[in-house]
């Protein structure tokens, strides 16, 4: 006998597995498109509007002798994607860009499972840049905003010239560093290529494409007419001892300036970021120590510290980490405004931790910092700082983590890429 | 105008094949070339006394299938055929029709009803024949009894067949006192009174009214409860029916009998004919199917709102209502677990039993518990199999609190009998209760987990163990470990499962390669455990999961070998491909992102080349699922998919064109938005056959209409990744998405389903709007679509208006309104401030609590801001 049409044989499954594969399908691809359709609209997902930045760096501190063009058409807007913000001009593009590019933590301890879960590679000496490719040119600028060149590059949408680049909307976003003696763009980052956000994929995922990638477009190849400046990625290994070793001590066209490690699975974020740290030593960099003003090192430490409400100085982490306090009487005899960059040196007294967190620290007034800085000094820099001029974390630190993990994880790991 | 066909009519019948052959198309050509003539002579053989019953019967169903059709297009055609047909042939031939209701022949006047019953389902809802049921029942009392039977059969279908708005409240009583008198007691003609009770149960959505006045309605329910007293079995059969459909449609009516009708349904369950008794446990399943729905809705953000309230029937019932069905769990039949379509008296109560427990949740188990306890060990199969299927019946219902103990204490017991019992049904029953403790006992949500570390090992053993027991048991023991896994689903990154994964996995695959592994679709429900043991790995396992990769592989290649095979071996090898494909599917997704991506992506070309054979092979299944597949595959490959696209293109195309398995297409217009994203521009080349399909689909009325909003949904993704390329198809799609735009922007009287299907319509052209926009984006060709802005932005102000739309449509219409603000600009800031779209609908999205909803809403505020502001 049938069953009645609406009860189904109580033993048997409410839904086939087909129909679950069906609907996941579905799920999946609405998910996608909606996905798709955000990225279009707002390429980058971490841009920070105007409004919401606009409270720490004030744009007449900075200066930059870049002739300014249509400044100020668009400064009415709020929100923006990076198309948009190519096309700012003057203070407004140099307070956008200033927050793009993903900082590195100073590295003060070793991290865990290095070897697993780290790429290093060796830093390009050279000035740290964000170049953007649309609309036939290419801009780079420097960490604090400001324009380094505008030229024209093989790089998708990075110059007038039909072909090669794709279509005429495609822009690219690289994180560069300028290295001055072969006049190369060192690509340590790609964070969009030709209009596809990279924010929410992994470094992992990133430096594969980065690789595979940048020399399709010609942009690795030696400069001409449509394409001034050459363009390289930078090799990078895995953390284990080989790779560590090559990073370190590895011939490359380039000067080092410090070993950086990239977590594998950290997506590209904006600012201080210890899921990227930075390390040197005297062997892999020239400027282990901070130098003053005239290329030479102080023999206190200087620091800059931002100066905020109530006298408060704070680094430059999120959330900020206090230093110290001014006199309220001396800030209002110095004229200093909360916001203002002050520099300092640590006396005698030094720097006092307590279990690894910073308590106390002896600081002489300098004076208000150079005006072209755009941030304070952060907490890690500070540390690696005083601990290079004290007790440096030194490379064999680093090998021996990696060899301490290797004999506790014998458990064999796959490699799934490279 | 008539013919003489009653040779063709018995020809068309003929065991020769070349004489039916020709017969069918001498009719179909009668039909094409003369339709009034055609019909008119089907009417008249049909009414015709004279004539052979063979061709009367066979001219009334071709009469009957020349008025309606399955598909909706054809039956519109026809619909459309019969209106047009002249005042006098409709006439003649509806007096023909109602001459044979008096015809001495039984089929023939029961062929008769359902032809009068389509002619009216046309005519009346165009007030045609509006005599119709006055001159049927003008003189229904003096009737012979053979006549009032087929009109009070032609009454039921005719019920059946049209709405009961189109039929007005004074004909509606006289047809129900009709039919309920019929079904009296005092009416002495069984066949009368059994097709009065048949009648009676199509018009039970007439009865509306006649139900709300207590004078009419205890009549009724008095003749209905007398008939299931009837001598006659058929017509307790067809009263219990009757009572089945009263405690759907009119649950809220039921307080005054329901004592009644629970002595009179308990009598039929102990002692009635089996027809009846399964009728009986259905009103009672029935009843619970409601409470179900009401507690639900309680439950549901309006509390207390829902517009029927419970009387908690099933409830008051239980302490008679569980024994009742607990003793007919002992009449099991042998074998019942081995033949898929058996339905009997133990598995109807089973099944009430765990509605029941689902409607009144922990008050059953005081109820149920007494009777597993006693049962669960006796030497009698009967009773341990009753008792295991008491257990597993209810544990869905009550709360995990108050099975926690119970379930506990009962697990060591069924890993034990599932090892150790006799019995077959017993262990079938046993594995399927495990299954459902995993299913609604365990996952992330049960504070107390009931597999621990000290007993995971011994329940994986045992499962494991079952797997190798008879096909049934087996198969059961599938299902439990597909549930275990499932429960693991977002366990995090270390899964108890991991040390027993490999183990798993390998036990799954040798029971899918079992001899008999056909046999109660135990392969079947091996590899939904194996994808669901996939689908919950975590990444401590993923190497395991890639080497399952050239094993699936592989075994799809060796299904692609197989040579002639016959019929039946080809249709279980199909099978058998669908579920490789289904199972390579779920790795995709599983594999086919970081870190395992690079790695897995080895086999791409390989898994492209099988997937492609699979196309070669003629199984919609087996289609659909590597269309899935492929889809997957094309999300992982990115831009690298483009080098299969020139194999894999006649496919899609094929896949478009399959307008009769709609489920082929429909995956299909899935895998065209995948295959976009992956190629972004470079799926170009390929966009004039793509967009001619789906053109061709959507204007095509033989596609399911679930496909249509899909496809506008493609529009969108081949928009955004050909960008302004799309120009060359906007003077097909926006004609398109402009006139599908209007049809779905009034809903006014569609009942829920038509709702879905609207709002899920609206979301497909929004979407497809969304993508045309951020397509042209920065593009010089932007200007193209200022001319569309006007409609689109009514249609937005339109569905707002309708105060209709459900989550995902506010989301998708108010980014719509941020796209065109974003693309067009200023040239459109005008026409932006002038619709309401931009003010009242964008405020309320902007203070929605669903954050998509929120986030589209800023986005649309900004880009607004941005265009009027220059």
């Amino acid at each position: 006998m049938a069953p009645h049409e609406i009860r189904r044989p109580f033993k048997r499954r409410p839904i086939s597995d087909q129909q679950k594969r069906r609907e996941l399908s579905l799920l999946r691809q609405s998910q996608h498109r909606s996905d798709a359709q955000q990225r279009a609209r707002n390429l980058a997902s971490s841009v920070i509007s105007l409004q919401s930045s606009s409270s720490d760096v004030d744009p007449e501190i900075l200066f930059e002798a870049v002739p300014e063009l249509d400044e100020g058409t668009e400064s009415e807007s709020s929100s923006f994607d990076v198309r948009q913000a190519s096309r700012l001009r003057g203070p407004e593009a140099r307070k956008w860009f200033a927050r793009q590019l993903m900082l590195p933590e100073w590295m003060i301890d070793v991290p865990d499972n290095l070897s697993r879960d780290w790429y290093v590679l060796a830093r390009p000496a050279g000035k740290r840049c964000f170049v953007v490719s649309s609309d036939g040119t290419t801009v780079s600028r420097v960490r604090n905003g400001s324009i380094l060149h505008h030229f024209p590059s093989a790089l998708p949408g990075g110059a007038r010239k039909k072909g090669a680049s794709g279509p005429a909307n495609s822009y690219s976003i690289l994180d560069c560093i300028f290295h001055e003696f072969d006049q190369t763009y060192y690509v340590i980052d790609m964070v969009c290529w030709r209009g596809y956000s990279l924010y929410e994929c992994t470094a992992e995922f990133r430096f594969f494409w980065l690789q595979s990638k940048l020399a399709e477009t010609g942009a690795c190849d030696p400069p001409s007419f449509y394409h001034k400046f050459r363009f390289s990625a930078v090799p990078f290994y895995n953390c284990d001892q080989t790779g560590l070793h090559s990073a370190y001590t590895g011939s490359l066209p380039y000067v080092k300036d410090g070993l950086l490690f990239y977590n594998k699975h950290a997506h590209y974020h904006t600012g201080n970021t210890p899921l990227v740290l930075i390390w040197k030593d005297e062997s892999c960099s020239q400027y282990v120590i901070d130098t003053d003003n005239n290329g030479e090192v102080p023999n206190q430490q200087h620091i800059v510290l931002e100066l905020q409400e109530e006298g408060k100085l704070v680094t430059s982490d999120d959330p900020p980490v206090p230093f110290s306090c001014l006199n309220a009487d001396f800030v209002k005899q110095s004229g200093l405004l909360s916001g203002s960059l002050i520099r300092f040196a640590i006396g005698d007294g030094g720097l006092n931790c307590v279990d690894g967190r910073f308590e106390k620290a002896d600081l002489q007034y300098i004076g208000v910092s150079n005006r072209a800085r755009a941030f304070a000094d952060s907490y890690s820099k500070i540390m690696f700082q005083y601990m290079a001029r004290h007790s440096p974390l030194k490379v064999e630190d680093l090998a021996s983590t990696i060899s301490h993990e290797n004999q506790q994880d014998k458990t064999p790991e796959v490699e799934m890429s490279d | 105008m008539a013919m003489e066909v009653t040779q063709l009519l018995i020809n068309a019948q003929s065991i020769d094949g070349t004489v039916r052959k020709h017969a069918e198309e001498s009719l179909k050509q009668f039909q094409e070339q003369n339709l009034a003539g055609f019909l008119l002579s089907l009417a008249g053989e049909l009414a015709n006394d004279e004539k052979p019953v063979d061709s009367r019967k066979l001219a009334g169903l071709v009469l009957k299938n020349a008025l309606d059709a399955k598909e909706q297009h054809r039956k519109y055609e026809l619909v459309q055929r019969w209106l047009a047909l002249d005042m006098s042939t409709k006439s003649q031939i509806r007096a023909f029709l109602l001459k044979t209701l008096s015809s001495p022949v039984p089929d023939v006047r029961s062929t008769a009803s359902q032809v009068i019953a389509k002619v009216a389902g046309i005519e009346l809802p165009q007030k045609q024949w509006p005599e119709l049921v006055v001159s049927l029942l003008s003189n229904i009392h003096q009737l012979p009894a053979h006549v009032k039977q087929a009109t009070l059969e032609t009454l039921g279908y005719l019920c059946e067949e049209v709405s009961p708005d189109v039929v007005e409240q004074e004909h509606v009583n006289k047809i129900l006192t009709a039919v309920v008198q019929g079904m009296n007691a005092a009416e002495g003609n069984n066949d009368v009174r059994l097709a009065a009770t048949r009648a009676l149960y199509m018009a039970l959505g007439f009865a509306q009214a006649n139900f709300n006045n207590d004078m009419e309605r205890d009549y009724i329910m008095r003749v209905v409860c007398e008939a299931t007293l009837s001598p006659e079995v058929k017509i307790r059969q067809a009263a219990f029916e009757c009572l089945v459909s009263i405690a759907s449609t009119y649950y809220e009516k039921l307080a005054h009998y329901i004592q009644d009708i629970f002595n009179i349904t308990a009598k039929a369950v102990r002692e009635d004919d089996e027809s009846v008794a399964l009728q009986a446990i259905e009103f009672w399943s029935s009843i619970c199917d409601e409470e179900i729905d009401i507690l639900e809705e309680y439950g549901g953000e309006f509390a207390g709102d829902s517009d029927v309230p419970c009387f908690y029937f099933t409830k008051q019932a239980l302490p008679g209502l569980v024994p009742l069905l607990l003793e007919t769990l002992l009449k099991q039949e042998e074998d019942q677990d081995l033949d898929e379509g058996a339905w009997n008296i133990a598995m109807a109560g089973g099944t009430c039993l765990g509605l029941v427990a689902k409607a009144v949740g922990d008050d059953i188990v005081p109820h149920v518990m007494p009777f597993i306890e006693e049962k669960i060990s006796k030497p009698d199969w009967r009773e341990r199999e009753a008792a295991t299927y008491a257990f597993g019946s209810i544990l869905e219902g009550p709360s995990a609190d108050r099975l926690m103990a119970i379930v506990n204490a009962a697990l060591t017991f069924m890993l034990n009998a599932l090892t150790n019992d006799p019995s077959n049904h017993v262990k079938d029953t046993t594995a399927w209760t495990l299954g459902r403790i995993f299913e609604f006992l365990h996952g992330s949500t049960i504070e107390t987990p009931i597999i621990t570390q000290a007993n995971c090992q011994q329940i994986i053993t045992v499962l494991i163990q079952t797997m190798k027991d008879a096909p049934n048991v087996a198969e059961k023991a599938c299902g439990a470990l597909y549930f275990l896994a499932q429960g693991y689903e977002d366990i995090g990154p270390n899964s108890p499962l991991t040390p027993y994964f490999q183990e798993i996995i390998q036990s799954l695959l040798s029971v899918a390669h079992r001899d008999d592994a056909t046999e109660s679709r135990l392969r079947t429900a091996a590899y939904e455990a194996l994808n669901e043991v996939v689908r919950c790995s975590t990444d401590e396992t993923s190497t395991m999961v890639l080497q399952l990769v050239p094993v699936i592989m592989l075994e799809l290649h060796n299904t692609l070998e197989g040579e002639k095979l016959s019929m039946d071996e080809r249709e279980k090898q199909n099978e058998l491909q669908g579920l490789l494909c289904g199972c390579l599917q779920v790795i995709i997704q599983k594999l086919g992102s970081e870190p395992t991506k690079y790695m897995f992506m080895q086999s791409a070309d390989q898994m492209m080349g099988l997937f492609l054979r699979v196309f070669g092979c003629r199984s919609a299944t087996a289609h659909e699922e590597a269309m899935l597949a492929i889809g997957a595959l094309a999300y992982a490959a990115g831009p690298d998919f483009a080098k299969y696209m020139p194999e894999f293109y006649k496919y899609l195309e094929m896949g478009l064109q399959n307008f009769e398995e709609y489920q082929v297409c429909a995956v299909t217009v899935g895998v065209v938005g995948d295959v976009c994203r992956a190629l972004e521009d470079k799926v170009f080349p390929y966009c004039d056959g793509i967009m001619t399909q789906l053109l061709k689909d959507l204007s095509s009325n033989q596609l399911h209409r679930s496909v249509k909003p899909p496809i506008f949904s493609c529009f969108g993704d081949i928009a955004l990744a050909i960008g302004e390329d799309f120009e060359k198809y906007l003077r097909y799609s926006m004609p398109m998405l402009q006139s599908a735009a209007e049809l779905s922007a009034h809903s006014s009287g569609a009942d829920d389903e038509m709702m879905e299907y609207t709002n899920s319509l609206r979301n497909g052209i929004l979407e497809a709007y969304s993508g045309i926009f951020q397509g042209f984006k920065n593009s010089p060709k932007t200007q193209l679509l200022i001319p569309f802005a006007p409609h689109i932005l009514q249609f937005l102000d339109s569905i707002y208006m309708e105060k209709d739309m459900d989550e995902v449509v506010m989301k998708t219409a108010i980014g719509v309104l941020g796209d065109l603000a974003d693309t067009l600009g200023s040239h459109v800031g005008g026409l932006i401030q002038q619709s309401v779209s931009s003010k009242e609908f964008l405020n309320e999205c902007l203070s929605s609590d669903d954050h998509t909803i929120k986030e589209a809403a800023e986005w649309a505020k900004h880009a607004i801001t941005r265009a009027i502001s220059v």
